[in-house]
């Protein structure tokens, strides 16, 4: 059922490679910008957790929908987000995503349907569940990718939706990034129940563990479930088990965790790992990996540069966008 | 029960309701007991037999999931009515009103509208204690990004839906528990209401009273009163708290050179300590005396009847306060 092949050819495979490779460059450059303070603010890296975004973004089309949290410049660079807007973003500056009034938590892009951005923990959930229900009541056969953390299973919000989606029957695609921590506590020490797979059938949501550190099994799981969610128009919950390399946000000192522990699971970076498995299949030559190299450079020297030549927007239109525009001000 | 020819306040808001639901197909709604109930205040009563089950959606007791979902669903196109049974529980969606609804067009740099209405009954008088009498209205009157309209009239009841359904941005629509079975009569053809001017409800000389919602009665029968001794009160409703409409208050005020301001809301914080603060700023030299406040008595509401009268604003105190801010204490 699921569409298994699309995963075997060299192109997508190097695809692949290419985003995960795409958003681990660009968030280094993040936080080498955080460090320089031209970036401030909350910032939350993704870094070890590529493989979530780019393997699950394989199966939700551009008619979909994307819900994210605050840690979603991945899912934002493989949605198509122009890489300039969201460093203008950071930066925040006029040609921003998001005009420069969100900066790294509150990604929008209307027009490609990311919808967020949402750094309340948990509270996306219901607005995922919203999309999909109008999609529903306009009869469009699309799915809401709506992304959270293991820490929003602690809230309230996370079981209403679960409980909604599923007695209403909504096409919600949601996707648990589990990566073991909620700041700096561990899910054992936030949650009764650790087989979260168990809480989502508890409302009748059907739902699936996959490793989320190997990108091709994310994908494969993914396709499954949104297939599943497409034709039962149904809610699906996909955990990916992962890992986040950095602190919480630049401003944790990890006191948390052992060094070892982040040791260990950096042995399975899934960006490595897979580099790795494409050079022994012969799909990633030396060539091949020195172009595309380059080319991740040179599209992120062009988001920095444009980020830096950005605008800041004057505070005399500070008041804007509370309220929908009649007509556009001077 | 309505004499006849007379409409309630309920039938208004029911009628509005209907009208939204055929002219519009995008609206629905959804909230606790709207169907098969009729909806804890009998406002959506019959909707679900003409409308079916899509369009009027009974849904759990999740009001975090369900406020948030008509956020969702405006989003994507639809124009939700969402009805939360009191402001009370409506507290359990305050991370969705104000983290969400009042927020994602501006923290998207004007990209996402969330064009939703939330309506939930408010305010005490029916002996249902705390946890179902309070008035949060001037709360929510706090937060940028939303409107907070108050109907105090059967036309207001009627015509306010049909107008915040055309805000392309989330209004909130709190009325007054006590006013469901108000009763009188409304042309036939009455229909959407401007939202966004405050109106005067008895023109006076003497001074001001600045209400909304379920005070407005009140403040008429002390208008009455006052009127039998010589004393001529002007009765301004607000109509909506968010915006507040400072012009046609400064001019009334201007005109009587006094005011007076009844809101059923706790007083420390509340919307008539902002009404208060502005006409300091912008109306200082206009009054001949200090602004008054008749407000609820900074206590849960209580349950026995004549503790929650002692509790409220009430006609008698209002002619009171009125005389003391004309020096006739
Ligand atoms: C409602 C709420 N409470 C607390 C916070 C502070 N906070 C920000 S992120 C976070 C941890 C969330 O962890 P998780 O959902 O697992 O996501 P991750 O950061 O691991 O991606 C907390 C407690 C918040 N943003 N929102």
């Amino acid at each position: 059922m699921s569409a298994e092949p699309q995963t075997e050819t060299r192109e997508h495979a190097l695809e692949l490679w290419r985003q995960m490779r795409r958003i681990r460059l660009f968030e280094e450059k993040c936080a080498e910008l955080y460090s320089a303070q031209k970036i401030r603010g909350f910032l939350h890296l993704y870094i070890g957790e590529e493989a979530v975004a780019v393997g699950t973004l394989q199966a939700i089309t551009a008619d979909d929908a994307i819900v994210a949290a605050y840690r979603e410049h991945g899912h934002a660079l493989v949605r198509g987000v122009p890489m300039p807007a969201l460093m203008a973003e950071l930066y925040g500056k006029a040609e921003g995503c998001s005009g420069g009034r969100g900066g790294s938590m509150h990604f929008f892009d209307a027009k490609r349907r990311f919808y967020g951005g949402y750094a309340i923990v948990a509270g996306g959930l219901p607005v995922a569940v919203g999309l999909a229900l109008a999609d529903k009541l306009r009869g469009l056969s699309r799915v809401t990718a709506c992304y959270f953390g293991d820490g929003s299973i602690a809230e309230g919000e996370f079981h209403e939706s679960m409980n909604l989606a599923s007695l209403w029957q909504l096409p919600v695609l949601f996707i648990c990034e589990n990566n073991f921590y909620a700041m700096g506590t561990a899910l054992d020490r936030h949650q009764a129940q650790l087989d979260l797979v168990l809480k989502a059938r508890g409302y009748g949501v059907a739902a699936q563990s996959v490793d989320g550190m190997d990108v091709r099994a994310v994908e494969r799981a993914a396709r499954e479930a949104a297939d599943r969610v497409r034709q039962g128009k149904a809610p699906f919950f996909l955990e990916c088990k992962t890992y986040r390399f950095r602190a919480h946000s630049m401003y944790d000192p990890e006191l948390y965790r052992e060094k070892s522990e982040v040791e260990a699971w950096k042995k399975r970076d899934p960006v490595l790992t897979y580099a790795a498995s494409l050079r022994q299949s012969g799909v990633l030559d030396a060539d091949t990996e020195r172009n595309l190299e380059q080319s991740l450079s040179r599209e992120l020297d062009d988001a920095v540069r444009f980020a830096e030549q950005g605008t800041w927007e004057p505070e005399t239109s500070l008041t804007r966008f509370v309220h929908a525009e009649k007509e556009a001000p001077q | 029960m309505s004499a006849p020819g007379a409409t309630t306040y309920r039938e208004a808001l029911r009628a509005a309701h209907r009208e939204a639901l055929q002219r519009d197909p995008r609206v629905f709604v959804m909230g606790e007991d709207v169907g098969r109930y009729g909806g804890a205040y009998a406002v959506t009563r019959g909707l679900l037999a003409e409308f079916g089950p899509e369009r009027i959606r009974d849904t759990p007791l999740s009001e975090s999931v369900f406020v948030g979902a008509g956020i969702g669903a405006a989003i994507g196109g639809m124009r939700p009515i969402v009805e939360v049974m009191t402001c009370n529980f409506a507290l359990l969606a305050l991370d969705q009103i104000v983290n969400n609804a009042a927020t994602l067009r501006h923290m998207s740099g004007g990209q996402l509208g969330v064009p939703l209405v939330i309506r939930m009954a408010t305010g005490a008088g029916r002996q249902v204690a705390a946890q179902h009498s309070h008035s949060f209205e001037g709360w929510f009157a706090h937060i940028p990004g939303i409107k907070v309209l108050v109907p105090a009239t059967l036309e207001d009841a009627r015509g306010m839906l049909w107008t915040a359904l055309q805000d392309p941005d989330p209004v909130l629509i709190c009325e007054h528990a006590t006013l469901y079975n108000a009763s009188g009569e409304l042309a036939p053809n009455a229909g959407a209401v401007e939202i966004d001017r405050a109106a005067i409800r008895r023109a006076g000389q003497d001074l001001s009273v600045i209400t909304y919602g379920g005070s407005l009665a009140k403040v008429l029968a002390a208008a009455a009163e006052l009127d039998r001794e010589g004393i001529s009160a002007e009765v301004l409703d607000l109509r909506t708290l968010r915006p507040l409409d400072d012009r046609t208050i400064l001019e009334s005020v201007r005109r009587t050179r006094r005011a007076l301001i009844v809101d059923e809301g706790w007083r420390s914080g509340s919307i008539s300590a902002e009404i208060s603060a502005r006409l300091m700023e912008s109306g200082f030299f206009d009054l001949d005396a200090p602004v008054a406040r008749v407000c609820s008595l900074e206590v849960p509401v209580p349950y026995p009847h004549h503790l929650e009268e002692a509790c409220l604003p009430q006609v008698e105190g209002i002619v009171r306060a009125a005389k003391e801010s004309l020096g006739h204490g």
